[in-house]
């Protein structure tokens, strides 16, 4: 009997009891599920909503895999004294692609992949049996997102309490999958950051082992290049190690090069709305430019503590940081974000002009698109209001311009 | 005579039933707080702190059924439309006197709850019970009301100050039940750490929201339609 055949089999013996909805999340997640409907016009589509996401998944994969490198390219970086010197970047992939690195990556990364999935899906699974309903896919690209979003020596049992609170409080109280006002990725991160600043924040937690060696004769550190910029040190990383992601950070949101690839699978399958991702970039240069506006006007001394951010090139904002990651996978979460055409540009620009100005002015907390992103995750139902109410109004006029 | 003596008496016997359920009823299924969503913002800024919140409990209460007393002796005599006015002024003359106590007897507390003891006087709840109750009712009745009602929001208080001391802090009532956190004993030398986001505010609404959730989805005839 084939693997297809027993799990129907299991789904069928529970069908009507307590536990059916988990036995048949397993069937429909491995399987295309037998039932269909026969009758009726309908909209016909091979997609659903657990392959939509494990398109978004197999759009990450790049970046998980190249997190996992970095974490241990930072880490040994970071025990011999610096990176090595970088001239192109097919040269410095020897430095970056050995087994040693994908050890460490293996050893940090992976266990906080499978924590994630495991407790998010347990609770998904919980509230499903509770609530009677179908267990919903939602969980399936929030659990792989809320790894590539944590520095890679996030402790796992705060990653498992920023997990549930995450999924309970985001998303669960909200009625699940397809309710949530937040997005529930970054609601964890959200949590982590304000509930445990030490493990999110500072120049030790981006380097594995740099919390534990503190304070010892083999002590190394790794600080962000948005770190460095908010606290007027000189960077250490070009623009180019940072577009290819040679650099510290979050697990997954190192390399624009490979979120580009992940935003090209996305925009081409029609997942992730390509208009929020451009109005993102041009909110995103347009704050750049009047920043670095206001440094050539002089408006700012070089003494200023936000100097060093407002004279980065304009340009330079998508690269660095997680703004990249952000816009292309999280802003573009079709049950957070804003629903209409027009909606959409306006969410997309405002994000990216919060994300920039928040990285400019709070230097406590150098990286602004999680806070962007919620903020007009809040927002976005408004946007949405004013959009159908502007084209309620002007084809009011319309008709009243005929009429008269 | 005598006949008529006891007829007044049974008419009302100091616990009666309704005058139980005066107390009892504001504790859970009308509670201020979580029922009538009344008083959150004192909710919110002071019960970071255990302490803090059972001092904050205790000085509602007492101005709760004192001002419910005094309204209520004051009730046929108060010209409706400065109701409010005379209403105030009797708030604020016992919150001055629990502030001042405060002040005396617990000065590090006063200091802790600072702007909010003085901010009892703005209290809905308090407005809320003379209004709805010790306008209408006599005195031990009003006074019933107010210590159940005080009560009520004095419980969700705790109960909320319970959990961010200890999630927040790892302290209740200032012992360092889970351990030294700098020392690193106890829970602490398992590598936990205090959960800094329950010492913010936002962390106490989510709190008593989900003592909302966890009520409503115990007793469902509260779920509104």
């Amino acid at each position: 009997m084939s693997l297809k055949n027993k799990l129907h089999n299991l789904k069928e013996q529970y069908k009507g009891k307590k536990m059916a909805p988990a036995f048949n999340a397993i069937h429909t997640f491995l399987y295309l599920p037998n039932e269909t409907t026969h009758s009726g016009s309908h909209v016909r589509g091979a997609d659903d909503l657990k392959r939509t996401m494990n398109m978004v998944i197999m759009a990450m994969v790049p970046c998980l895999i190249w997190g996992m490198f970095n974490a241990g390219y930072q880490h040994y970086s970071a025990i011999a004294g610096g990176t090595p010197e970088f001239v192109s970047f097919f040269d410095h992939l020897k430095y970056f692609f050995t087994l040693d690195n994908l050890l460490i990556g293996a050893q940090k990364v992976l266990p906080l992949v499978i924590v994630s999935y495991v407790v998010g899906l347990a609770i998904e699974f919980l509230f499903a049996v509770i609530k009677k309903h179908e267990v919903e896919e939602g969980y399936l690209v929030t659990g792989m997102l809320v790894p590539l979003i944590v520095p890679v020596d996030t402790p796992l049992w705060m990653l498992s309490v920023a997990v549930a609170f995450g999924v309970v409080i985001g998303k669960e109280v909200f009625g699940g999958t397809g309710m949530n006002v937040l997005n529930p990725a970054l609601t964890i991160r959200a949590f982590l950051f304000f509930a445990y600043p030490t493990w999110m924040s500072g120049d030790k937690v981006w380097v594995h082992q740099a919390v534990e060696r503190a304070g010892t004769p083999d002590a190394i550190s790794g600080e962000t290049m948005l770190g460095m910029l908010a606290q007027k040190k000189e960077l250490s990383y070009s623009i180019d190690e940072a577009f290819f992601g040679f650099i510290p950070g979050s697990v997954g949101e190192t390399s624009t090069l490979l979120i580009l690839i992940g935003a090209a699978i996305l925009i081409f399958t029609k997942i992730a709305s390509w208009r929020i991702i451009l109005s993102g970039v041009i909110g995103a240069l347009a704050m750049g430019l009047i920043f670095n506006g206001v440094v050539s006007q002089g408006w700012i001394t070089e003494g200023s503590k936000f100097y060093d951010l407002m004279s980065l090139p304009f340009w330079n904002h998508l690269v660095i940081g997680g703004f990249a990651f952000g816009i292309t996978f999280m802003a573009t979460d079709p049950v957070s974000g804003a629903q209409t055409i027009k909606g959409k540009w306006w969410y997309g620009f405002l994000i990216g002009l919060f994300a920039v100005m928040i990285r400019v002015f709070n230097p406590a907390y150098p990286e602004g698109i999680m806070l962007a992103i919620l903020l007009m995750n809040v927002f976005a139902p408004t946007i949405d209001h004013y959009v159908v109410q502007g084209n309620i109004n002007k084809r009011l006029k319309r008709l009243k311009v005929k009429t008269a | 005579m005598a006949e008529v003596a006891e007829k007044v008496k049974q008419k009302e016997p100091l616990f009666s039933k309704k005058n139980k359920g005066l107390m009892t009823d504001p504790l859970f299924d009308n509670n201020p707080i979580t029922i009538q969503v009344l008083g959150i913002c004192s909710a919110l800024a002071i019960t970071a702190q255990l302490k803090a919140s059972i001092v904050m409990a205790v000085a509602v209460m007492f101005v709760l059924a004192m001002g419910n007393v005094v309204i209520s002796l004051m009730r046929t005599i108060i010209p409706s439309k400065i109701r409010i006015i005379v209403q105030l002024v009797v708030v604020a003359t016992l919150v001055i006197i629990v502030d001042l106590v405060l002040k005396a007897f617990a000065y590090e507390l006063s200091k802790q709850l600072s702007v909010f003891v003085g901010l009892i006087i703005t209290n809905c709840i308090i407005m809320g019970r003379f209004e709805a109750f010790a306008l209408g009712n006599g005195p031990w009745k009003s006074f019933l009301d107010g210590i159940g009602n005080a009560a009520g929001y004095g419980l969700i208080l705790i109960i909320v100050g319970f959990f961010r001391e200890l999630l927040g802090s790892g302290t209740l009532l200032g012992f360092q039940v889970l351990g030294d956190p700098i020392e690193k004993t106890g829970l602490y030398a398992l590598g936990y750490e205090n959960n800094g986001f329950m010492l913010l505010a936002p962390m106490a609404l989510i709190t008593v929201g989900v003592i909302i959730w966890i009520q409503r989805s115990r007793n469902q005839s509260l779920i509104e339609s």
